[in-house]
C-alpha cells in the first residue's frame, strides 16, 4: 500500500513536469516557431509608445533572448527552489514553489492564485453538493419508475442539463432571479463578503445551482443506468430472497454498487471545478481561478496561464490519486490486486 | 422412503380419485387432486404468465406439486422449461407487474399467490430460502461474507449484530467451512466457487427456513465439488428436517437426492413420479429423451450418447395439442391425437403421473424394447 502510494506520487510529479513542459512549449515556443521574434514577444509587455531599445531591453528582461529550455530550465528551478525577479524598481525574490512573476502587473502568480481559490472551493463544493444529492435522487428516482411519466421528464430536464452552456442558464437565471425577481445578487457578490452562513447562501446561490444544473444532469443519467444495471444483478435477487425490505434492497445492496463508479467521477469533477469554474466564475463576475485565467489569457499573461495550468493541473492529478484510494475503500474485489 | 410409504399410500389413493376428475375439469392439466395432509409446500394449478410486446409468454401454465418436510423434490427440464420461474413464484420474487400469476401456492397452509407483498417477505429467508446458481454473482460483491449472513439472519431475529456473528460463524463451520471465525470477515471474491455455494447455503440456512429451495445449486461447480454440495445439501436437510425443492437439468443430480422428480416441459409438468419410478418406468418421451441424454459412468456404453431432437418450444406460441409432439419420435402413433389434443396429465400408474397419448401398453413396449436397451 505504502509502496503503491510512493509509486504514485512520483508519477504524479513526472506527470506535472510533462504538463509544464506541453503549457510551456504551447505558449513560449509556439509563436517563435509561428516567426515572432523575442521582440515581437517583448512588445506586449510595453507602453505602447515604446520604442525598438526599450522592447529589446525587455525581451532581455523577461528571458525572451535566451534559449527555449534555459528558458523551461529557469521556469522549473523557479518551481523548486524560489528565484529573484527584476521588476524594474528593484529585485523581489518568490519563493519557491515560484510559478513565476506576472509580465503585466509584475505579481508573482502563487499568491494570486491562493487570494483566489477560496472563491472557486466555495462555489465547487456548494455545488458538487447539490449535483451530488440531485443528481443521484433524480437518478434513483428514475431508474426505478423506469418508463413512466415521471422519468421520462426527469430525464428530459437533465438532457436540457447537460445541452444548455452554463452562459446560457446563468444569465437566464440572472435575468430572472436577480433582475426581474430582485431574489438575489445581481451577479458580482464575492462570497468573501459574506457576513453570515445565510449570506452567503444568498450569494452563491444561483451560481451554485446552476453550475450544479450541468453536472446534476449528467449524474442524474450515470446514476440512472448505474441503478438499472445493478438492480438486476443477482446479489438483488438475493437480498430480496433474504426478506430484506425493498428499501434496504435499493439502499444497501442497488444504491452501494451503482454508487461506487459515480463518486470516483466526483472526485475528478470536483479536482478539475477546483482548478477554475471558467464558465460560471465569469458569468457571475465570482473573482476566483476560472476569472483569474481568462483575463490572463486575455491579457496574454504568460506565466499566469502557465501558473493556472499548472495549479490546476496539481488538483486534477490528486484528486485523481485520492479517487483511485477510494476506490479501493469502496470496491473490496481492487484492495487485494 | 421406506418409513413413509404409508402416509403415502394414503395421500396417493387420495389423488388418485380426484385426479381421475380434475382430468376434464382444469383441461387436462391439474392431474393432483387436493395435497396431501402432510404437504408443506403445495403448488396447484399454477400460471405464470408475462405479458410483453411480442405476446404473452406463458412460462408455468398449470403446475401441481407437493413437497412434505423432510422430502425432495426434483425438478428436471431444459432451458425454458419453467422452473426456475417456478421457484421464483413460490419466493414472490417476480417484479410486481410484469407477471399474472394464478393458481395456488400455500406454504404450511399459507396462501402465498395474491398475498400482500409485506406477506411474503416476512416469509422469505425465514420459513423459505433460496441457493442460486451461481454463487459469485448472487452474493454482493462490496459485503463480506459474514455481513450477508449477519443480515439474512438480523432480517428474522431482533438480536445485536454480535450475537449474530457468532451465529454466522457457526453456519459457516456447519457447511464445512474451515476457520470460520476467520472467514467470516473475507468478501465473497476470497472464497473459492465450492466455498461461495457453501457460504451461499449457510446463508440460506441461517433461519432455519422449513422450505429450502435450490435452483441448480451445482450448475457452476467442478463436478468433484457438486458431490460435496449435494451431499452437505442432503445432511443439512436431514438435520433440519426442511423440505427441499430442487431445480436441475441434470437426471443425475436429481436421482442423488429427490424423493420425487416432475419433469417440466413447456412450462407444465409431463412427468410426476417418485424417483424409482421415474429411473425404472418412466412413462414419457421427454423423460426417455432426458435419460438417453445423460452420461452414465456405471456401465460401458456402446452407443453416443442420443441428444433430444430439435429446441425447446416458444413459451408465446406453445405447439398444438402435445407441446412435445414436434420433438417426438412417437408422435406418429397417436394418430393424429398428439398434434391436436393436449394430453391430461393423469394418474398412469399408481402416484405416477404422466401426460401423454400414447397407450400404457405402447409406453411399456417403447420403453422395454426400444429405450431401455440402448441406455
Amino acid at each position: 500500500m505504502l509502496t503503491y502510494l510512493v509509486r504514485r506520487l512520483l508519477a504524479a510529479i513526472v506527470l506535472l513536469f510533462i504538463v509544464s513542459a506541453v503549457v510551456f512549449v504551447i505558449f513560449f515556443l509556439v509563436p517563435r516557431i509561428g516567426g515572432a521574434t523575442a521582440d515581437d514577444l517583448a512588445s506586449r509587455y510595453v507602453g505602447k509608445s515604446a520604442g525598438q531599445a526599450q522592447i529589446h531591453a525587455q525581451a532581455v528582461r523577461l528571458g525572451f533572448t535566451d534559449p527555449i529550455w534555459v528558458q523551461y530550465g529557469r521556469f522549473v528551478k523557479g518551481v523548486l527552489t524560489g528565484a529573484d525577479y527584476d521588476t524594474g524598481a528593484g529585485i523581489d525574490h518568490c519563493p519557491a514553489p515560484c510559478l513565476g512573476y506576472s509580465f503585466i502587473t509584475q505579481n508573482p502568480v502563487l499568491p494570486d492564485l491562493l487570494d483566489r481559490l477560496p472563491v472557486t472551493a466555495i462555489l465547487a463544493a456548494g455545488a458538487a453538493f447539490l449535483w451530488l444529492v440531485g443528481g443521484v435522487a433524480t437518478g434513483v428516482i428514475s431508474a426505478l419508475w423506469r418508463g413512466s411519466f415521471l422519468d421520462r421528464g426527469l430525464m428530459g430536464v437533465a438532457l436540457a442539463g447537460v445541452s444548455l452552456p452554463i452562459f446560457f442558464t446563468g444569465l437566464l437565471s440572472l435575468t430572472i432571479f436577480s433582475y426581474g425577481l430582485k431574489w438575489t445578487y445581481a451577479g458580482g457578490a464575492s462570497p468573501m463578503d459574506a457576513t453570515s452562513p445565510l449570506d452567503l447562501v444568498h450569494r452563491m446561490l444561483l451560481p451554485w445551482i446552476t453550475l450544479a444544473f450541468l453536472y446534476a444532469a449528467a449524474y442524474a443519467r450515470l446514476t440512472r443506468a448505474g441503478m438499472l444495471e445493478t438492480m438486476n444483478e443477482d446479489y438483488i435477487r438475493t437480498a430480496r430472497a433474504k426478506g430484506l425490505k425493498e428499501r434496504d434492497v435499493i439502499v444497501k445492496h442497488g444504491l452501494r454498487s451503482a454508487l461506487t463508479p459515480i463518486l470516483t467521477i466526483f472526485g475528478l469533477d470536483l479536482g478539475l471545478l477546483l482548478g477554475g469554474a471558467v464558465l460560471t466564475e465569469t458569468t457571475f463576475s465570482l473573482q476566483g481561478i476560472g476569472f483569474y485565467a481568462v483575463q490572463a489569457i486575455n491579457n496574454n499573461d504568460l506565466p499566469k496561464v502557465l501558473g493556472v495550468t499548472l495549479f490546476g493541473a496539481v488538483f486534477v492529478i490528486f484528486a485523481s490519486l485520492i479517487v483511485d484510494l477510494l476506490y479501493a475503500v469502496l470496491d473490496p474485489r481492487v484492495r487485494v490486486s | 422412503m421406506s418409513q413413509s410409504t404409508e402416509e403415502t399410500t394414503t395421500a396417493t389413493s387420495r389423488r388418485g380419485a380426484k385426479g381421475a376428475e380434475s382430468v376434464n375439469t382444469l383441461d387436462g392439466i391439474g392431474g393432483l387432486g387436493a395435497p396431501p395432509p402432510d404437504a408443506f409446500l403445495s403448488v396447484r394449478d399454477l400460471r405464470v404468465h408475462f405479458p410483453t410486446d411480442d405476446g404473452v409468454v406463458k412460462s408455468v401454465d398449470g403446475l401441481s406439486f407437493d413437497v412434505a418436510r423432510g422430502k425432495t423434490l426434483g425438478i428436471v427440464g431444459e432451458s425454458g422449461s419453467g422452473k426456475s420461474v417456478t421457484s421464483m413464484s413460490v419466493m414472490g420474487l417476480h417484479k410486481p407487474g410484469t407477471v399474472n400469476m394464478t393458481g395456488s401456492i400455500r406454504l404450511d397452509g399459507t396462501e402465498l399467490v395474491g398475498a400482500s407483498e409485506d406477506t411474503v417477505r416476512e416469509l422469505r429467508g425465514k420459513r423459505m430460502a433460496m441457493i442460486f446458481q451461481d454463487p459469485l454473482s448472487a452474493m454482493h460483491p462490496f459485503y463480506t461474507v459474514g455481513h450477508q449472513i449477519i443480515e439474512a439472519y438480523r432480517i428474522h431475529n431482533k438480536v445485536s449484530t454480535g450475537v449474530a456473528k457468532k451465529h454466522a460463524i457457526d453456519m459457516l463451520g456447519r457447511v464445512g467451512i474451515p476457520e470460520p471465525s476467520s472467514r467470516v470477515d473475507d468478501y465473497p471474491h476470497q472464497f473459492s466457487g465450492g466455498m461461495r455455494q457453501r457460504a451461499m447455503i449457510a446463508m440460506a440456512l441461517s433461519c432455519d427456513p422449513e422450505l429450502l429451495i435450490a435452483d441448480e445449486p451445482t450448475t457452476a461447480l467442478d463436478v468433484t465439488v457438486q458431490a460435496q454440495i449435494l451431499d452437505l445439501i442432503r445432511d443439512l436437510q436431514s438435520e433440519f428436517n426442511s423440505a427441499v425443492v430442487l431445480i436441475t437439468h441434470d437426471l443425475g443430480v436429481v436421482a442423488e437426492l429427490s424423493d420425487d422428480i416432475m419433469v417440466m416441459y413447456a412450462g407444465r409438468a409431463v412427468e410426476y413420479a417418485a424417483t424409482d419410478d421415474v429411473f425404472t418406468t418412466p412413462q414419457h418421451p421427454y423423460t426417455w429423451g432426458l435419460l438417453g441424454s445423460m452420461p452414465r459412468l456405471d456401465r460401458v456404453r456402446t452407443e453416443r450418447l442420443r441428444p433430444i431432437k430439435g429446441a425447446p418450444p416458444s413459451l408465446i406460441n406453445v405447439p398444438s395439442g402435445c407441446p412435445f409432439h414436434p420433438r417426438c419420435a412417437y408422435a406418429d402413433r397417436t394418430g393424429g391425437l398428439s398434434q391436436s389434443e393436449r394430453p391430461p396429465f393423469a394418474e398412469v400408474l399408481p402416484r405416477h403421473y404422466a401426460a401423454c397419448h400414447l397407450t400404457p401398453a405402447e409406453r411399456t413396449e417403447i420403453w422395454e424394447n426400444e429405450i431401455r436397451p440402448t441406455l
